[in-house]
């Protein structure tokens, strides 16, 4: 299966997840669904069948709240059956909206409340270090999350410890919640924040499959610099209705709405 | 059995110090970390002797906490080391969803709890953080009550598997277990057997426990003294073997009394052996600048009060 293909069907199971469950974050997902596609395609070191392989590489969904893609981009890569996924936020179930590790091989950690995937991501690369080991550790974070003053300890200490294993991918789709993030609380000059803290940067299409690829494929990025990839992305891209709509931060598709972005997800050709 | 008898007197965060001096040696996963208190918290043994296991964070708990977390799944075991201040209540959420939910093995190692901080007032010393910690599903919350069991505490943490809370404190006090114990994670510690009533004490308040009964002793009162340094998972069973002996019981705790040791074992009573309780403790107020020992005073963590609240509860047993 190529990322393109991955990708597609990480949206579309998130779509019937989020539908199904009646659960929130839809735009949240698709804009992170190629980002996902190409880490588990291309990039991390893992093992379905031995999620537990010590030198695996890491890797952290801060932005918790995107869990249904994660569940899906793991189900694909038959960490568990797909079938699994439509027990999305239904009583008993392991999947929880927000994503959860217990019960669910390949989740490294639960998260949800905000600000916190950076620093343990920042544990796991100085443990690698420690061990002279060569896993590398990946952390997706949102825009928004980037509000929450811990991130940038993180930044700090990592900067300060050389952690060249330890990428950050930022999902730029510049709008949090309920508001655009300039509305909210405005990140820009974003890179140049980074790049002050003494970290690498690169600013990649969060879209582009092949910038994607060729972005993360040389880690580090940098040597003795812990990298960022900022990645511009649109929330809800894939679905013309609800790209660039906070709206759908919250709302889950319904009836025609459903028939319409599975319809649009079909027909999708991403860049 | 004859009543302890202090060696000398040390503070338990010297213990914390010497325990964790020792884990460096024989354990090469333990990793210790500290917020800029690597002094206060006495790991700079530890920190001398492995400069490559040691992390400086900075002044960033939040940070320390999720580093922490992710040094366990990294197979480490890490020991943060702050005041317990900053190592609950500022890093509530981090221990929340990132140590406990996520059962990580961490070592959250807490030193200036309570009143006996002294000085640098109210804003430093935590009364809460046991409530705080124990409220926590996964969490194992230990108090040792002098030197010697919080070097054997901190030995035994690292044997075990899942969070730990491990509170100490700053002054030197009574060191009287035996240096040679070995710390038993959830099982009580009887101290001196009694029938006429159950003293169960925790931390600093454990030797002034002790010195009440030899108090009540001559006054002809038998009291059983059990340090509980187990907060969570406590010891129900010594606990109601205790009182179904001695009818009544009076708790002791350097800490609020909503949500600390008095509390827990408050809901064991209630649940399991209804008896007359009283209980010494911080009744809901925030503490204040001064002298360790004069605070104990002022808010009656004090061996004068444990007798009182004896005398009090074996008059309600009486009348029970």
């Amino acid at each position: 299966m190529t990322a393109l293909e991955l990708a597609k069907r990480i949206r579309i199971h998130a779509v019937k997840m989020t539908a199904h469950g009646k659960s929130s974050h839809v735009g949240s997902v698709l804009s992170i669904a190629d980002i996902l596609a190409v880490l588990y395609n291309d990039i991390l070191r893992v093992k379905p069948a031995q999620p537990d392989w010590k030198d695996r590489d890491r890797f952290i969904l801060s932005k918790g709240h995107a869990g249904a893609g994660v569940y899906a981009v793991l189900a694909e890569k038959e960490f568990f059956p797909t079938e699994i996924l439509n027990t999305h936020c239904q009583n008993g179930s392991s999947f929880s909206g927000h994503i959860s590790h217990l019960g669910i091989p390949g989740v490294e950690l639960s998260t949800g409340s905000l600000g916190h995937g950076l620093s343990v991501g920042v544990g796991l690369a100085l443990a690698a270090k420690m061990d002279k080991k060569d896993y590398r550790t990946f952390v997706v974070m949102s825009d928004g999350e980037c509000d929450e003053g811990s991130n940038w300890e993180a930044i700090l200490f990592s900067s300060h410890h050389k952690l060249d294993n330890l990428i950050a991918i930022i999902d730029y789709n510049k709008i949090q919640s309920i508001a655009p993030v300039k509305d909210t609380i405005g990140l820009e000059p974003f890179a140049d924040k980074f790049i002050s803290f003494g970290w690498n940067v690169s600013t990649v299409d969060g879209h582009n499959i092949d910038d994607l690829k060729h972005t993360l494929s040389a880690v580090p990025l940098c040597k003795n610099k812990p990298s960022v990839i900022i990645a511009n992305t649109i929330k809800g891209k894939g679905i013309s209705f609800m790209e660039n709509k906070v709206l759908w931060h919250y709302r889950s598709p319904q009836g025609e709405e459903l028939e319409r972005a599975l319809k649009e997800l079909e027909t999708l050709h991403t860049k | 059995m004859k009543t302890p008898t202090p060696l000398d007197h040390k503070d338990t965060r010297s213990g914390f110090g010497a325990g964790l001096l020792e884990l460096g040696k024989s354990n090469p996963n333990v990793v210790a970390l500290t917020a800029d208190l690597a002094g206060s918290l006495k790991m700079t043994d530890f920190q001398k002797a492995f400069p490559d296991r040691f992390f400086q964070v900075g002044v960033a708990e939040a940070n320390m906490m999720g580093i922490a977390a992710g040094l366990t799944i990294g197979g480490k075991i890490p020991f943060t080391g702050t005041f317990a201040n900053f190592s609950t209540g500022r890093v509530y959420d981090q221990i929340r969803q990132s140590i406990a939910y996520s059962n990580k093995n961490v070592k959250i190692c807490a030193s200036h709890a309570g009143l006996t901080l002294g000085e640098d007032g109210a804003t430093h010393q935590i009364l809460e953080d046991l409530g705080l910690m124990k409220m926590l599903p996964n969490m194992t919350v230990i108090s040792p009550c002098d030197y010697n069991q919080t070097k054997a505490a901190t030995l035994a943490i690292a044997e075990f598997k899942g969070p730990v809370y491990l509170r100490f404190g700053r002054p030197s006090v009574p060191n009287f277990t035996s240096p040679d114990s070995k710390f038993t994670i959830g099982k009580a510690d009887i101290l001196c057997e009694g029938k006429d009533v159950s003293i169960f004490a925790t931390g600093h308040l454990v030797w002034k426990a002790i010195e009440a009964a030899d108090v009540l002793e001559k006054a002809g009162i038998n009291a059983e003294v059990i340090n509980i340094h187990t907060i969570k998972p406590i010891d129900k069973e010594a606990i109601l073997t205790s009182i179904r002996k001695t009818g009544c019981a009076v708790t002791a705790e350097e800490h609020q009394l909503n949500g600390g040791l008095g509390d827990t074992i408050a809901q064991i009573m209630s649940r399991y052996f209804p008896t007359p309780l009283e209980m010494v403790g911080v009744e809901d107020t925030f503490g204040e600048s001064g002298k360790p020992e004069e605070l104990m005073e002022k808010y009656g963590l004090t061996v004068e009060n444990i007798v009182k609240k004896v005398w009090k509860v074996i008059e309600r047993k009486g009348k029970s």
